[in-house]
């Protein structure tokens, strides 16, 4: 199993022009996984740990506490699991 | 009055905790919560009463059939119909539109016909009508919407002529909330002949709904949005339109008949009674067993608590939001003229992530479009945050919902 499969249990392409990414990782490996992207992309905000604000290979995104996480101005899906492979590796 | 820390007690969903917090829910447009007694109901036909309906001797089906039979009345009772002729089972208020659409527009609408909707229809009023004019060949207009959500009636006054054949509009909008003055626009349309078909998702649940005193052609809703169950919602006709109606599905329970001739070897078919010629194989009966069981929860409220309730509470969430200065409302400042349901947008905040920020405090709130882009659009808007109240909703709730839409801000 891939880290994405691994670590990711849905993905939501929401509506819209913004045509936004929201990524909900796996209930049981939220911290793991919170753990591993905040020691790969750098921090640029976060409120009281519920949401930081983040960059990695030139890509901001938002990770919640909860184990959510929204990405943005991405091309397609494609993009999005290649990002996320490299986030969770 | 209503008493909504009497009514949580029925909702064993909101004994739950989310993230640890107590469950807010504010997304009653996108669909409610079921009480108790709608779950047990549901429980208690499948632990004693399950079986097919119609056309079977046995004591069971006969239960079931009386049951599913008292649901359509229940249902045309609650809108003051004639009775359960009237009403048809479908799955949802998307399916009824489809089935006016199909069983009426095919064969009713042609090239130089026109179907207006309006600026504030959800997709599902707009689209089905779009597919069948690239098959028939007429045109969809659209009545202009004012720029604080709610109907423009003078430019709706000149989009209507003797083409239109239909007008479709939402009785309440299902992104700001804004009562649509149905029975002034079906005075209108019925001056032109058109036929008038409501959406009536935000509306049947959340006021009181009168098909005769609104005169209405044709009205669509959906079960869930009203306590009942998900896949069961209702299309009201009126007798005559529907008899005149073709069926929209071919099956069992639609038909009377079906004999084969053996010399021309052709079949030939009688179509079932109202509302059967419409609701063709085994249909949803759980389903209207737990409509039922909504409908009778709600009219021991009293339909006009239920509105007067999300009046009290919009109004106390639109005012305390103005204490939110990167907050932005839309929709009308009078809370009398609309629902309870409020769209707004954070500034330099997307929506999704307003969403996002609310959930992890347990607060169940909608982002997007909410399935009405053109709305969006004449908003300028690329989507927006959406609370929505219902019967179990308190204005504790609402304090919460500002204290972390303050924090939201700090963001």
């Amino acid at each position: 199993m891939s880290s994405v499969e691994d670590h990711v249990a849905r993905i939501e392409e929401t509506c819209g022009e913004e045509k936004d990414f929201v990524v909900i990782f796996k209930y049981n490996k939220k911290d793991e996984v919170i753990t591993k992207i905040l020691e790969k992309a750098t921090v640029k905000k976060s409120v009281s740990r519920i949401i930081f604000e983040l960059t990695f290979q030139s890509i901001s995104f938002r990770l919640y506490g909860t184990g959510k996480a929204i990405f943005r101005n991405l091309k397609d899906k494609d993009e999005l699991k290649n990002i996320l492979a490299d986030l969770l590796s | 009055m209503l008493d909504p820390y009497r009514i949580r007690e029925d909702f064993p969903i909101l004994e739950r905790k989310i993230n640890n917090y107590p469950l807010i829910y504010f997304d009653n447009a996108a669909t409610t919560q079921k009480p108790r007694q709608v779950i047990e109901a549901i429980k208690e036909f499948y632990e004693k009463y399950n079986a097919n309906v119609h056309r079977a001797v046995h004591t069971l089906s006969q239960e079931a059939s009386e049951l599913y039979e008292n649901a359509h009345e229940e249902v045309a009772n609650f809108i003051n119909a004639n009775g359960m002729e009237e009403i048809i089972f479908v799955r949802g208020t998307t399916e009824a539109i489809n089935l006016v659409v199909y069983a009426w527009g095919l064969r009713n609408l042609k090239e130089g016909d026109e179907v207006l909707v309006t600026l504030m229809e959800h997709h599902s009023n707009i689209v089905p009508w779009e597919i069948l004019s690239k098959i028939n060949g007429f045109q969809v207009k659209y009545a202009e919407v004012n720029d604080d959500g709610t109907l423009n009636y003078e430019a709706l006054e000149n989009a209507i002529s003797n083409k239109t054949k239909i007008f479709c509009l939402p009785h309440v909008s299902n992104v700001t909330g804004v009562i649509n003055d149905v029975k002034r626009v079906t005075k209108i349309a019925h001056e032109y002949g058109s036929l008038v078909l409501v959406d009536g998702a935000q509306s049947v649940p959340h006021l009181p709904v009168d098909v005769k005193d609104l005169d209405v052609d044709l009205l669509a809703f959906s079960g869930h949005k009203m306590l009942g169950p998900t896949g069961l919602g209702a299309l009201y006709g009126n007798r005559e339109i529907l008899e005149k109606m073709e069926p929209f599905h071919g099956g069992g329970e639609m038909i009377r008949q079906v004999t084969f001739n053996t010399m021309t070897r052709q079949c030939s078919i009688s179509l079932n009674d109202l509302p059967w010629k419409f609701e063709a194989g085994t249909p949803n009966i759980s389903g209207g067993v737990g409509l039922m069981a909504a409908i009778k929860y709600l009219k021991d409220i009293g339909m006009e608590n239920v509105k007067a309730h999300e009046e009290t509470l919009t109004e106390y969430a639109m005012h305390r939001m103005k204490e939110c200065t990167k907050v932005r409302i839309y929709g009308p400042e009078n809370v009398s003229v609309k629902c309870g349901i409020i769209p707004f947008i954070v500034d330099g905040v997307g929506s999704h992530d307003v969403a996002l920020f609310f959930d992890n405090y347990g607060i169940m709130i909608r982002s997007g479009f909410h399935c009405a882009q053109p709305l969006h659009e004449k908003f300028k808007l690329k989507s927006s945050a959406r609370a929505s109240f219902y019967i179990y909703n308190t204005r504790e709730e609402i304090d919460r919902f500002i204290e972390v839409l303050k924090e939201i801000e700090q963001f």
